[in-house]
């Protein structure tokens, strides 16, 4: 692809958290570019990073979290670009939902109990310039392609609404002022699988007609195998294999991506043989020297133990 | 089926569970008829408010139930009377909590998570027994070296070592029955197997049955696949057979509905699969239950006057080996083309 359809440009970001016991180094090194109508996934177990990279993207790291290096670079849809970790509280307010949304995890404790849809719709679309009657009917039309019914839930507080429904509105939601990425944090860990089957469905719906770019992270394989385009898993806070869906999934190169998928039990094949990844990750705070994930892994060699490998793209085998 | 040849250990016949919930009564089970019997493995497997927990902590007589019978080997769960035969009950069973963080006690050392129940049990004469037998149950869930463990309090461990610990700690007792609820969901991905697999070596070398309960069907289809699964939706079973008989010819419409709705490890097979059309998404509420089948207003095989009069029994229809309360099914119906 060519480099005008790059959206969301993150480049060598590292991040860090300080704590009691020393300082973390949570996110190391990680770059990645998200293209124009691009699906990413970022796979990988708890605290590998996926959640902290976002966050240090959007400017919502928790006070002990700090950026240390990188550079993120936004291309708006007039061509010009913003530097996003060097805007101030201000442009950083009119960035998010503007140019870009976040879906968080739980979606009751993402609406305010004690306002009505509406008012959320209005509140977001005063704070961003766009005048009410126009945010009500992007909002209703919206409700609608996500198969919602869009006056009832326009005009309900989110306890009438089913869990399904509620991460629908948040959808919904997040595309109101039109944003090019949307991340989304585990949008379809905490409801039910018809449910997620639902959502999943109106998310590529709603990807085909408004073509946004959107982050998934997920540590769940089977979500990012259905709506993917690329596919980036993460170890210990570093993007170690980057790549189409396809690739990914049928050709692995990293031996933590291998054993992720040796570990995932299937449905559609009859009796299987699974495997573990033995071990454990490494504490952040003291990381192993070269390969991070050598102590856990089936092919070390001692080169493993003492340089890093660098990302870069493997020959076809 | 070699289990089928033992007297159960359990036997829940008929049995219900209402909760209170202000002035109205929530239905959680209703008429639940499950056997379970020594060295099995019983998959519950459903969405969240279908009563799987609920049946879990019903097998594990942690919970009373509000109608029905519960015989525990072979006797009524209310003839174990005295002290004695209640702590041999407790004994007998035992569960495994989802949340290793919040069911260990924090401010214990894992030797004393350990201790507690083979002292309150008796099952150790001295200390040095005591001693013997913490290492051994250490071992028995490969938490080697053992010694190290010992001391260690329970934040000092990873999640997949808190839970291995959770079982050692099953296993004090030395139970006939360990209900494991949503035992792995809290660990990481690349663990979880491991866990799984030494679960299914436990079970053989110390002749447990285990009740597994389980919202991930791919989960439920590897830890249950020498084993039975029953597949609840509102407070009944809808489905119930061998794992293989469910997983791969599923019966009952709602069976069909989940595993055409799991999305799969495999780019092209999750993207290839025919969704089934549900006619509502909405789940209904336990205060609301709808008559007849609870499914059919979701069903896409629904028959007006058949589905919504009465609800339907268990029962093994024609192409089946699994029983399914569906009734169309029963009556010999082609569930191929959906309904409006």
């Amino acid at each position: 692809m060519a480099d005008g359809s790059v959206v969301l440009s993150v480049e060598d970001i590292s991040i860090t958290y300080t704590t009691q016991r020393g300082i973390v180094q949570a996110v190391s090194n990680v770059s990645f570019d998200l293209h124009a109508g691009e699906t990413l996934a970022l796979i990988g177990e708890s605290g590998c990073g996926k959640s902290t990279i976002v966050l240090g993207l959007i400017g919502l790291l928790p006070k002990t979290g700090k950026i240390t290096t990188g550079k993120v670079t936004y291309r708006r849809r007039d061509g010009r670009l913003i530097d996003v970790l060097g805007l101030n509280k201000e442009q950083m307010r009119q960035f998010l939902w503007n140019e870009c949304s976040m879906v968080f995890q739980g979606a009751l404790n993402s609406l305010n109990p004690v306002l009505k849809i509406s008012s959320m719709i209005y509140d977001t679309a005063r704070a961003h310039g766009m005048r009410a009657d126009e945010a009500k009917k992007r909002a209703l039309s919206l409700f609608e392609k996500v198969r919602l019914d869009p006056l009832r839930v326009f005009n309900s507080y989110p306890h009438e609404l089913s869990g399904g429904m509620r991460q629908r509105v948040l959808l919904a939601t997040a595309l109101l002022l039109r944003p090019q990425v949307v991340i989304m944090d585990e949008p379809t860990t905490a409801v039910d699988i018809l449910t997620q089957r639902s959502i999943i469905k109106v998310l590529k719906q709603l990807r085909e007609e408004l073509n946004f770019s959107v982050i998934f992270i997920s540590h769940d394989l089977a979500v990012a195998a259905e709506i993917a385009d690329t596919v980036a898993t993460m170890y210990a806070g570093e993007i170690i294999e980057k790549g189409p869906v396809s690739e990914v999934f049928y050709r692995p190169r990293h031996a933590y991506t291998l054993g992720l998928l040796e570990a995932a039990p299937r449905l559609s094949t009859g009796a299987e043989e699974l495997m573990s990844i033995p071990g454990s990750p490494p504490d952040l705070i003291d990381p192993p020297k070269g390969c991070k994930f050598h102590m856990r892994c089936r092919f070390v060699t001692d080169e493993c133990k003492t340089t890093k490998p660098p990302l870069q793209a493997s020959s076809p085998t | 089926m070699s289990t089928a040849q033992r007297a159960p250990l359990v036997e829940l016949k008929h049995v219900d569970r209402f909760f209170r919930k202000g002035n109205a009564t929530l239905k959680v089970l209703q008429d639940i008829n499950l056997n379970v019997y020594p060295n099995e493995i019983l998959c519950l497997v459903g969405e969240s408010g279908c009563g799987k927990t609920t049946t879990g902590k019903i097998i594990a007589g942690l919970l009373n139930h509000s109608g029905g019978e519960v015989n525990v080997q072979g006797r009524p769960l209310a003839s174990y009377s005295d002290r004695r035969e209640k702590a041999h009950l407790r004994r007998t069973f035992q569960i495994v909590h989802q949340d290793p963080f919040a069911s260990l006690n924090p401010s214990h050392t894992i030797a004393k998570i350990l201790s507690f129940p083979l002292l309150r049990h008796k099952m150790v004469k001295n200390r040095t027994e005591l001693a013997a037998r913490l290492l051994e149950l250490l071992e028995l869930v490969d938490l080697t070296p053992p010694q190290d463990i010992l001391n260690k309090y329970p934040h000092q461990l990873s999640g997949g070592q808190r839970q291995r610990v959770s079982i050692a700690r099953a296993l004090t007792v030395q139970p006939k029955l360990i209900v494991a609820d949503e035992a792995v969901s809290m660990v990481d991905v690349s663990i979880r197997i491991g866990i799984l697999k030494m679960l299914l070596r436990l079970k053989e070398e110390l002749d447990i049955a285990i009740v597994f309960i389980t919202h991930d069907l791919a989960l439920a289809k590897y830890f249950a696949w020498q084993g039975r699964i029953a597949v609840m939706y509102l407070g009944r079973i809808v489905e119930i057979g061998r794992t293989p008989d469910v997983i791969g010819n599923p019966a009952h419409p709602y069976t069909r509905a989940l595993l055409a709705a799991v999305p799969e490890a495999d780019p092209d097979v999750t993207r290839a699969k025919e969704e089934m059309p549900l006619r509502s998404e909405d789940i209904p509420g336990l205060l609301n239950i709808p008559h007849g089948c609870a499914f059919h207003p979701r069903c896409p095989f629904f028959v007006p006057g058949l589905c919504d009069a009465e609800v339907p029994k268990l029962a093994v229809a024609r192409g089946f080996n699994q029983e399914a309360a569906c009734a169309p099914l029963e009556l010999g119906l082609p569930l191929t083309t959906y309904a409006g």
